[in-house]
């Protein structure tokens, strides 16, 4: 193969062939630093953890722990709670920002500063906002009603709830924009004729709206959900897993096991989420890869 | 001056009752932030929206590191900041190259490569932080500032590299086609004529690397202990490790930590926003 590559190099105008082969070489050569980064930092971590994984006995002690089913329950709890009612406010708001006023333009400038700021102080502000005796919360209420308020996330269902209550706040203004971009691609002309046909705004959204952007919804949908399992932030810097680890969702379980140097639960516990993640995973590949 | 009708008013009206409870909603966990760093430490806990004495008194001390918890504040935004723009560079480089390879170059088995660089994006980064830890582990990277570069160049790759290949497509294979007839090598295709017409996708993509990054949390506290060592969000996180945290320096901390990446992505905002990710959802 070298002597291809300097014969090309010194006679003008080579071959076809030889200038393939040229290619090929820069192709496989310029394609090598990240097939080496894919090998070092996802092949062989895989593989390394699906052998610390192989123990069949791990899989009966995660069953055992009561920890990872509540867990695997709050997991669930917060992907169908979470995603669908931050779709739907997402779908709600798009129609929204949509309307052209200056007012709204500016609002939606602001509107996405919980995505462009970063997850970590945001997320410990609203636990300090939530603390039972200084937090501002309970101050107002205190102040209002002369009560102490509810220890907030001393409560495993409203310290889910909250932790619920967080990610839709960081990732709602992302999905409100990709489902306006959806919006604002429908014709408009379409909105002036049903107009002209006496349509309501709900015959409008029934109609118009709804069918041309219920596939960019569903796709949105099921990439949230794969995002929302991998949403670490939310859970671990409100609750910490806690009160009494009843908070943990499986990707902040994984964490635990690994501080507490169960390594082969930790991965057991991300095995045990693969039949879920993989195949919207593959779904997801196969959309994008068309 | 015509005076707007009846339903006009109702009509701002009703969005008007949209548009505050989104500000609110959208604002209050920045503002109780904004506000702590601003209150002198007796005034925070008093549960007023607006401060007695308003004060850049936290921001001195956070600067001039005068506390406990603050005392390698410099370092570990250095640390941020290099880790930050390594893993930015790195990805870009990786990233270029591989999508230069695969689109234009049509390197045999680049679809396959692009499938595979898929799949490991969509699957969640948290999934994959416990085998990463083990491994830099085995390769003797943990507490070294190329574990947490390397771990985001792998998260960020994938992406990037099918965000450049989207883009590269769309260049016009005679260009490439004219080049090589004027006798143009390879590399120079790469370097005069590829990269100069890919500028703007390759800027989104550095921003994207580097916000990435610098927003990390959960691999840099995983791979990165020492306090000179740490990155400012874990350095964040440890303020919480003591019951008596200075929530008003943590509050200004992570005000300061959360400036550089809200203004470059405003200042990058059309690259951010339609170009990157409208794509990640095409109907």
């Amino acid at each position: 193969m070298a002597i291809t590559i300097s014969g090309s190099d010194s006679i003008p105008g080579p071959p076809l062939s030889s200038r393939l082969t040229t290619q090929q070489v820069w192709g496989i050569a310029l394609l090598a630093p990240y097939l080496l980064v894919f090998l070092a930092f996802v092949v062989y971590p895989v593989g390394y953890g699906l052998w610390l994984a192989r123990n069949p006995a791990s899989y009966v002690a995660l069953y055992n722990d009561p920890i990872f089913t509540r867990a695997a329950v709050n997991t669930l709890i917060f992907l169908v709670v979470g995603i669908n009612v931050k779709m739907l406010i997402a779908l709600f708001l798009s129609g929204f920002f949509a309307q052209q006023r200056p007012w709204i333009k500016w609002l939606s400038v602001i509107f996405i500063l919980p995505w462009a700021v970063p997850s970590i102080p945001t997320i410990l502000s609203v636990r300090f906002m939530l603390n039972p005796e200084w937090g501002v919360v309970n101050q107002l209420i205190f102040k209002f009603t002369g009560d102490d308020g509810p220890n907030w996330l001393n409560d495993p269902a409203v310290a889910l709830a909250m932790a619920i209550g967080v990610h839709i706040w960081k990732s709602l203004p992302f999905w409100t924009l990709i489902l306006l971009t959806g919006r604002l691609a429908i014709s408009h002309d379409l909105y002036e004729a049903s107009e002209v046909d006496g349509a309501n705004w709900w015959q409008k959204f029934r109609f118009i709206t709804w069918p041309s952007m219920q596939t960019l919804y569903v796709t949105c949908t099921l990439l949230s959900m794969i995002w929302t399992l991998g949403d670490f932030n939310s859970v671990y810097l409100l609750t910490g897993g806690g009160p009494a680890d009843l908070t943990h969702v499986l990707s902040t379980l994984g964490i635990r096991y690994l501080r507490l140097d169960q390594l082969s639960l930790a991965m057991a516990s991300i095995v045990v989420a693969m039949p879920l993640v993989l195949p919207l995973v593959y779904f997801m590949m196969k959309r994008l890869s068309r | 001056m015509k005076l707007p009708s009846l339903r006009e008013v109702g009509t701002e009206a009703k969005l008007l009752l949209i548009g505050i409870p989104v500000f609110i909603w959208t604002m209050v966990p920045i503002y109780h932030m904004f506000l702590f760093a601003i209150s002198p430490k007796e005034d925070a806990f008093s549960g007023k929206l607006w401060p007695a004495h308003p004060t850049f008194k936290n921001f001195e001390i956070v600067f001039y590191q005068q506390h406990y918890f603050l005392r390698d504040f410099w370092i570990q935004f250095w640390n941020s900041t290099v880790i930050a723009l390594a893993a930015g560079a790195l990805t870009l480089f990786v990233a270029t190259a591989a999508a230069f390879s695969i689109s234009r170059l049509k390197v045999p088995g680049g679809r396959w490569v692009m499938n595979l660089a898929l799949f490991t994006y969509f699957i969640p980064a948290a999934f994959l932080a416990v085998p990463m830890y083990r491994t830099m582990g085995n390769y003797g990277l943990l507490n070294n500032h190329w574990s947490l570069i390397l771990a985001m160049v792998t998260i960020a790759s994938p992406y990037a590299i099918w965000v450049l290949k989207q883009a590269s497509d769309k260049l016009p294979v005679e260009l490439d086609e004219a080049a090589t007839m004027d006798g143009a090598t390879t590399l120079q295709l790469f370097r005069l004529v590829y990269v100069p017409l890919m500028m703007p996708s390759l800027v989104a993509i550095g921003t994207y690397a580097v916000l990435l990054a610098w927003n990390e949390y959960l691999y840099a506290f995983l791979l990165l202990s020492k306090d000179t060592d740490i990155t400012l969000p874990v350095a964040l996180g440890n303020f919480l490790a003591a019951d008596d945290s200075p929530w008003e320096l943590l509050m200004t901390t992570g005000f300061i930590y959360a400036l550089p990446p809200a203004a470059v992505y405003y200042a990058f905002k059309r690259y951010m926003v339609g170009g990157l990710t409208a794509g990640a959802v095409k109907s």
